[in-house]
């Protein structure tokens, strides 16, 4: 707490219940834990709330939550095509959880969840994985052909399945990584300007008067963050379709 | 069939990520609390003590969120927009029959319209023939008459006529017998002027 306008403070976490072990691995639970709760129970109130009514013509709320709907499950439907449909809760709940922990991240003082690497690596490695669970359970091991394009000679041919498997490889790591990227550095060069109005304006009459430049540019970094929010997890989910598309429909 | 693949996936996901803390070192040695409080120092989004609290906790929150979008949220979501979906539907159908049954409406309407009016002009032209008819057959009728009396009358005419000239000629016999005896003392009768006139004339 030593210094108040540190910017990496946002990111560190605490225990709020704890510390427990379980075959020797700390999972207390921490203010991330807390965070995650918090978007379980936002989603899902926010839905049940929308769906409530059920009117024939939907109010405010009402058409918020239908709008959410249908953006993700034209997304599944455009993408995946009707084979899709399995996977529409799936990725209903990833867009919504990555969402929710990017906008809940936009309030002063609270925490967010997708700003540590380990989260969107957790989600990122759980979509390859599904992807391979998917595609050997749809066209079993002949799946594999996915990484020997046919067509190639055959002196050429281990070179470009080499190149394949590290193209393969590389979507979870770029998957994790864009989206904790953005959050994390949208987070921290917010309040490194925001900590230059602090700092200028106490810096007496002439400070204030400079302060006004970084202020103008916070105001206009959060209208951005708020874009980077949305489009984060929308290109998350749009990825996690693509990726399914590939174990769904292989082209060989 | 898909449902069971998610929770295999899933259920992988928390053993695969997990050595990275081990890698950490002597992390669990340690049980001073994750992250603790900037006692560490490091950057706190790559600092590996915290590691297994945050997937533990991502994969318990994230799957009782994919439990309560796929067997509430969705599902009553889905039902809401159905139920729009059929009601539009059932509205649009009712609509385009209430629209056939006023077209067909119209059109009966417009059946009968034309026929009164093709009666109409039935009527007219069998009233008109019929007049016509009767016109006719009084003039004829007139015309007979009057034909009649025109003859009537002209036989009328010829008879005045002769009996006109058979008074002239009475009169010139009478009027010959007395100028021949004023002239000649010679008594003539009639019957013999009437004679001598005819000769005459003949």
């Amino acid at each position: 707490m030593a210094n108040p306008i540190d910017p990496i403070h946002q990111f560190r976490l605490h225990d709020i219940a704890g510390p427990w072990n379980i075959a020797g691995y700390e999972i207390s639970f921490t203010n991330s834990s807390l965070f995650m709760g918090i978007i379980v129970a936002f989603v899902t109130l926010f839905l049940l709330a929308s769906a409530a009514r059920g009117a024939l013509v939907p109010g405010r709320l009402q058409s918020v939550g239908e709008i959410w709907y249908e953006f993700i499950h034209n997304m599944v439907r455009n993408v995946l095509g009707n084979e899709g449909k399995a996977f529409f809760p799936l990725v209903f709940t990833i867009f919504s959880f990555v969402l929710v922990a990017n906008m809940l991240g936009m309030f002063p003082y609270f925490f967010t969840v997708t700003s540590h690497v380990v989260v969107t690596a957790t989600l990122a490695v759980f979509v390859i994985l599904l992807v391979v669970a998917v595609g050997i359970a749809r066209h079993g091991l002949g799946w594999f052909k996915l990484f020997v394009p046919s067509g190639v000679p055959m002196a050429i041919l281990p070179f470009i399945s080499l190149i394949e498997v590290i193209s393969f490889l590389s979507r979870p790591v770029s998957l994790g990584l864009r989206l904790f990227g953005n959050m994390l550095a949208g987070h921290i060069v917010l309040k490194v300007f925001a900590g230059f109005v602090v700092l200028l304006a106490s810096m007496g009459i002439g400070g204030i008067i400079g302060s006004i430049a970084p202020l103008g540019m916070a105001v206009a970094l959060t209208a951005l963050e708020f874009l980077v929010a949305f489009l984060q997890a929308f290109v998350f989910a749009i990825l996690t379709c693509v990726y399914l598309n590939d174990a769904l429909h292989t082209h060989h | 069939m898909s449902q069971s693949t998610l929770v295999v996936a899933q259920a992988s996901t928390t053993e695969v990520p997990a050595p990275a803390p081990a890698q950490g070192g002597a992390a669990p040695a340690t049980t001073e609390g994750t992250g603790a409080e900037g006692g560490h120092g490091g950057f706190p989004p790559m600092d590996a003590h915290s590691f297994p609290s945050q997937i533990f906790w991502l994969v318990i929150f994230f799957a009782l969120l994919y439990l309560l979008m796929s067997k509430v949220a969705l599902p009553r979501m889905e039902t809401v927009l159905k139920n729009r979906h059929k009601a539009i539907e059932s509205d649009l159908s009712k609509a385009s029959a209430l629209k056939r049954e006023t077209e067909a409406a119209i059109q009966h309407y417009e059946k009968s319209l034309a026929d009164a009016r093709a009666n109409a002009q039935g009527i007219a032209t069998e009233t008109r023939a019929k007049v016509a008819a009767e016109i006719e057959t009084e003039r004829s009728a007139l015309e007979k008459t009057l034909s009649a009396k025109l003859a009537e009358a002209d036989s009328r005419i010829s008879a005045t006529k002769a009996k006109a000239m058979q008074d002239v000629n009475e009169v010139a016999a009478e009027t010959a017998a007395e100028i021949v005896s004023a002239l000649t003392g010679a008594t003539v009768s009639k019957e013999q002027a009437a004679k001598a006139i005819a000769g005459l004339k003949g």
